[in-house]
């Protein structure tokens, strides 16, 4: 199914919005810990600048705790991370906007002020961030639904509306926790086409957590599979075609079939160590 | 308009028992008690209307105290929950201090402060705003509380200030909150009111009720009580009309 085929008519972007290099991001020998409990040891992560990297494990092996370090919500007991040329809290948190699993968008404020928040929250006001935001809503068919209330939409529109929001922020480096966990398989596959043509159209360094390894395989450039508690990267497998345009052709490939098999037993394996 | 009809029905058919009870002197026999002092639900009505001019001054002087003492406890109860809410160690000093003092009666309280300060409006109105104040900040501070971290955390990482998620997220999700404590505080005024006037006033629907018991003017009393009720429904009404207008979203 190809992004026009289901529907997301995305309109050909003009000179990106982000002609920038791009940010890269890197993470070493990360260790965490709750409590007494060591749930992130001795973690190694490169992302090249606009690269896409995938991240699958068990629950409760810290990906999400992962997302949280990058994007400057939290330090880490050990190692270093780094967005950019930022090593400090604020420095990754200016660089990074985080979308969490639960889309999160504000009841009382209409579709596309949530998506606008960012500018929003920067000074602009509300009519020019509504004006830059409606360019983004057309372009990602959601042209129409500008003054909805988050309750009117379908939980797919809503996971658009906030991944729109996290775009809209225009920090380099996007941490997607679980983006599309809470939708039905259809949509989810939908909303797969729909991001990868996104990210075509508008290139950033991204760091996407998935419970479904299908899905890490074919929206990242690679994967890395991570370990039961305490995290730890098992394995790094390079996907055979990323963000390709026809989703369902992709996924069924041989190829892309073997590299997904060998991360499900890198997972089993570890699992159960 | 429905809903209304099934309480009235209840009200009209209580009134009716009572109307009956009171003018066969069924009641007052069982009471033992001359049948002036208990008036029919008929002799109640007659000594509304007749008395209204002087009901509604006195209505008035009250419905002043119980507005503006909420007024005040609404903005003393929202900043001081706003304070509460942004410093952990304020809130940790203060909250089980602010628990303890609502187990002092305003029976006791109420005369301290007509010493203090005489028979104006101010007493009367220190007395509403301190009832008034505990339901509203402890409602608004839970409302502040009960915000979704994860929301906090998008926040941040789109470069929103401490005062702009304080406003663009914990205000609107305490809101309902605010309402609801709102609504408490309303009906506990008008009682607030009423004791405030009967620890010293010259004027309000409690003193006269105060007035008219004493010397045994029971129609009137009921009458007042009436009015009190009315103020009590209508408040009540406005609040949830308000709270449908702004809180849009639920």
């Amino acid at each position: 199914m190809t992004a026009e085929a289901n529907g997301f008519a995305i309109a050909e972007a003009s000179p990106a919005v982000h002609d920038s290099p791009g940010v890269a991001v890197s993470v070493h020998d990360l260790g965490h810990r709750y409590g007494e409990l060591q749930t992130i040891e001795r973690l190694d992560l490169e992302v090249p600048a606009h690269g896409v990297l995938g991240l699958v494990g068990p629950s409760g092996c810290g990906k999400s705790t992962l997302l949280e370090m990058i994007a400057g919500l939290r330090e880490p007991a050990a190692g270093e991370v780094a967005v950019g040329d930022a090593r400090d809290p604020r420095g990754r948190l200016a660089r990074t906007a985080l979308m969490p699993q639960r889309d999160m968008l504000l009841p009382w404020l209409a579709a596309i002020d949530n998506a606008a928040l960012a500018l929003r929250n920067r000074g602009a006001r509300r009519r020019p961030a509504r004006h830059e935001a409606r360019r983004l809503f057309e372009r990602f068919g959601l042209a129409g639904f500008e003054l909805a209330r988050p309750a009117e939409l379908s939980g797919g529109m809503r996971q658009r509306v906030a991944f729109l929001r996290t775009l809209l922020s225009g920090k380099p480096v996007l941490a997607l926790d679980e983006p599309f966990a809470s939708l039905d398989a259809i949509t989810r596959a939908e909303m797969q086409g729909w991001l990868a043509a996104a990210l075509g159209a508008d290139p950033r360094t991204v760091v996407l957590v998935s419970h479904d390894v299908e899905e890490a395989l074919y929206l990242s450039d690679r994967v890395a599979v991570l370990s039961a508690r305490p995290g730890r990267v098992i394995e790094e497998l390079s996907a055979p075609a990323p963000r390709a345009a026809d989703r369902d052709a992709a996924v069924t490939d041989r190829a892309f079939v073997a590299v997904r098999e060998r991360a499900m037993h890198a997972l089993r394996g570890k699992v159960t160590a | 308009m429905r809903r209304w009809l099934l309480p009235a029905l209840v009200l009209v058919a209580l009134a009716g028992a009572w109307q009956v009870a009171a003018s066969t002197g069924a009641l007052a026999h069982l009471l033992r008690l001359e049948s002036f002092l208990v008036p029919s639900p008929a002799e109640i009505a007659s000594s509304l209307w007749e008395n209204r001019g002087l009901l509604v001054d006195n209505a008035w002087v009250t419905l002043r105290e119980v507005l503006l003492g909420l007024l005040c406890a609404l903005a003393a109860g929202l900043g001081f929950a706003v304070l509460l809410h942004l410093s952990e160690t304020l809130r940790r000093a203060t909250y089980p201090l602010l628990v303890a003092s609502q187990a002092i009666p305003i029976l006791v309280v109420a005369p301290i402060l007509v010493v203090w300060f005489g028979y104006g409006i101010g007493p009367k109105l220190a007395i509403v705003a301190l009832i008034c104040f505990f339901p509203i900040a402890v409602n608004t501070l839970d409302g502040l509380r009960s915000v979704d971290p994860e929301a906090v955390k998008m926040m941040r990482t789109l470069d929103a200030s401490r005062r702009q998620v304080l406003w663009r997220v914990e205000a609107p999700t305490s809101l309902p909150y605010v309402f609801s404590g709102t609504r408490i505080a309303a009906a506990v005024a008008l009682i607030g009111a009423v004791f405030a006037e009967w620890a010293g006033s010259d004027s309000g629907l409690g003193h006269l009720i105060l007035q008219d018991n004493a010397q045994l003017e029971t129609a009137r009393v009921f009458a007042a009580v009436v009015v009190l009720a009315t103020i009590a429904i209508v408040l009540f009404g406005l609040l949830a009309i308000a709270e449908r207008r702004v809180v849009t979203w639920r």
